[in-house]
């Protein structure tokens, strides 16, 4: 029996460590790819652990001007279109739910379902005709196809299970549904605003499509930026990788603090979804 | 705005206190959004329909020239061969990270220590950002200096070319897909098996019924639910995946991974060819439709199938 027992906790953990070790191999060879020097690079066989760290990978991005550029435009895209669809879909996820208007969310799968590129094409051309293009406003705009839909989803799901018996209570003792819903039923569903808003800033701060087609030299985000580093600017691998991971950072370290939420809004989401 | 509909509210309820408990309307809860909506997702579709009857280069005025930007379709082996290269990137897609995913749950299922930190590091690869892995990627395909290969060299099997090969382009992107997808398969398919009843588990387990054999008769059937919705939202990810091939090959080498996502960009913003990318756009937009309620029929089925046996 406890040969057994022994056998079966050694198979999970050789099971743990082989489905675990894909993710963790790779980051740690991006780590390593970043703090490495061309020669080390380059090397064959691999270096794993170079003899000099090559710091300057990371001070020589984190110095370029133009990456606080690019750091401030990913900032404000990503702030202002998760911003915008809190204050949209809020409200709407708590209307959609309290009016049971299960069809609306129809809406929302087809968003899921359309492919990004298909929304570009006529917002570009609406952004050129309305003279946007220079700014960072079509980023915004057209990110709220991403973080809209997001908000509103999850904020359905958590406004559903919130009691309704609480609300009646607070409309008896002459509270405006405004009220009602800034003073008892948004304090409820603090969990789900922070499901949705850190789904919907991930999400954002990942999206590349939009910003290839709609960013000007100076209104590059992240993303694109690093992408355009691989085409132009850069062939050393020490620097590429170190970029690379500085913009998907900010949501690594996301992922670990709140992985709970990310957890809980994925499969809402997912489920629901069916 | 919000004031006046507040007072206005207000007033009406001052005035019909007996109607006071009735459910108020939550419309203008939902306006704002319904106006973004409006805006930024149907207003697009409108257009997009609109332009696929439209011949429009950037630059020259718009003529209607009703379903020719469709019937261009078949006829163009860029296309064509872009609807293969998707469906067979697609099914692998879906299968492969459906398969590793219910094997990561299960495992994830039991408890051991560092359980929480190890599903966080666990579902990374689809949180982090897809530029920047596509990115580490190419240089791990690098034929002559990637890690890949030299972990080839470890095990004796012969160098691969990757993404430079047009016969191993799509198993490579799939192996990426793959990497950074199972998590989402891994998490819904836990959350299936975390909501099943331990009975048939304690009885299997007094009829002396083995590991494998409760995976096989109990588990399996009863998350079934949960891999449909999987697979479905797999297939939906998967169909339209862009930023990974986008990054890594762009469609290459030649157009071997040009997927229909990939042709659709081209044809919009490198030859600007907006009209025939608007038709693009909504046969792409059909095939997911279609696909998604294959997906559907074919889970009805399987509901069929297991009451059918059941009884």
């Amino acid at each position: 029996m406890s040969v057994n027992t022994l056998l079966s906790r050694i198979g999970l953990a050789v099971g743990v460590f082989l489905i675990v070790s894909p993710a963790i191999l790779f980051f740690l060879w991006m780590i390593s790819l970043s703090v490495k020097f061309e020669v080390d690079n380059a090397a064959f066989p691999p270096v794993f652990w170079p003899e000099h760290f090559a710091w300057k990978n990371y001070t020589d991005v984190l110095s370029s001007n133009r990456f606080f550029t690019y750091f401030k435009n990913s900032v404000l895209v990503t702030g202002g279109a998760t911003a915008l669809a809190m204050l949209v879909g809020v409200p709407a996820g708590y209307g959609i739910a309290r009016m049971a208007a299960h069809k609306s969310a129809i809406v929302i799968l087809i968003a899921r379902i359309t492919p990004g590129l298909s929304y570009l094409i006529p917002l570009f051309l609406l952004f050129q005709w309305l003279g946007l293009l220079g700014t960072l406003w079509p980023q915004i705009i057209i990110h709220l196809v991403v973080t809209v839909p997001i908000v509103i989803w999850i904020m359905i799901g958590y406004f559903e299970t919130t009691p309704i018996e609480l609300e009646e209570a607070a409309r008896i003792d002459g509270a405006t549904r405004w009220q009602v819903f800034r003073h008892v039923a948004l304090p409820v569903a603090k969990p789900g605003l922070a499901v949705a808003f850190i789904l919907a800033v991930i999400f954002s701060w990942n999206n590349f499509v939009f910003g290839i087609v709609l960013a000007g030299r100076e209104t590059r985000t992240l993303p694109v930026a690093v992408y355009n580093m691989i085409s132009f600017d850069q062939l050393s691998w020490g620097p590429l990788a170190a970029a690379a991971l500085i913009v998907t950072l900010p949501v690594l370290l996301l992922t670990v603090f709140a992985q709970r939420q990310i957890v809980a809004g994925l499969t809402a989401g997912a489920v629901k979804g069916g | 705005m919000s004031t006046i509909v507040e007072q206005a509210g207000a007033a009406a309820e001052a005035a019909a206190p007996e109607r006071a408990l009735r459910p108020p309307s939550y419309w203008p809860f939902v306006v704002p959004a319904l106006v973004t909506v409006l805006a930024v997702i149907i207003f697009p579709w409108l257009f997009t329909i609109w332009m696929s009857f439209q011949e429009w280069k950037v630059g020259s005025p718009t003529t209607f020239v009703g379903l020719s930007n469709y019937l261009r379709l078949p006829a163009d082996p860029r296309f064509v061969e872009s609807v293969g290269h998707t469906l067979s990137y697609t099914a692998l897609s879906v299968l492969l990270p459906l398969v590793l995913g219910t094997l990561a749950a299960v495992v994830f299922h039991a408890r051991f220590p560092g359980r929480g930190l190890l599903r966080a590091l666990f579902i990374m690869p689809m949180m982090a950002t897809p530029v920047a892995i596509a990115l580490v990627w190419t240089m791990m395909f690098h034929p002559q200096l990637g890690i890949l290969n030299y972990l080839l060299s470890l095990v004796g099997l012969p160098p691969q070319l990757w993404v430079f090969h047009p016969g191993t382009v799509i198993p490579s992107l799939v192996l990426v897909e793959t990497w950074q997808w199972t998590p989402l398969v891994m998490l819904i398919v836990l959350g299936g098996i975390a909501s099943l009843p331990t009975e048939p588990y304690e009885s299997a387990q007094i009829d002396g019924a083995s590991t494998w054999q409760m995976f096989r008769y109990i588990t399996l059937p009863l998350i079934m639910p949960f891999l449909f919705i999987a697979a479905m939202i797999r297939a939906i990810d998967a169909i339209k995946s862009f930023d990974i091939i986008f990054a890594i090959t762009q469609g290459g080498p030649g157009s071997a991974s040009e997927t229909i996502n990939l042709y659709l960009y081209s044809v919009a913003f490198v030859y600007y060819d907006l009209g025939y990318a608007s038709a693009i756009a909504v046969v792409f937009f059909v095939l997911i439709v279609a696909l998604t309620a294959l997906l559907l029929v074919l889970r009805r089925r399987a509901q069929w199938n297991a009451l059918g046996s059941d009884t």
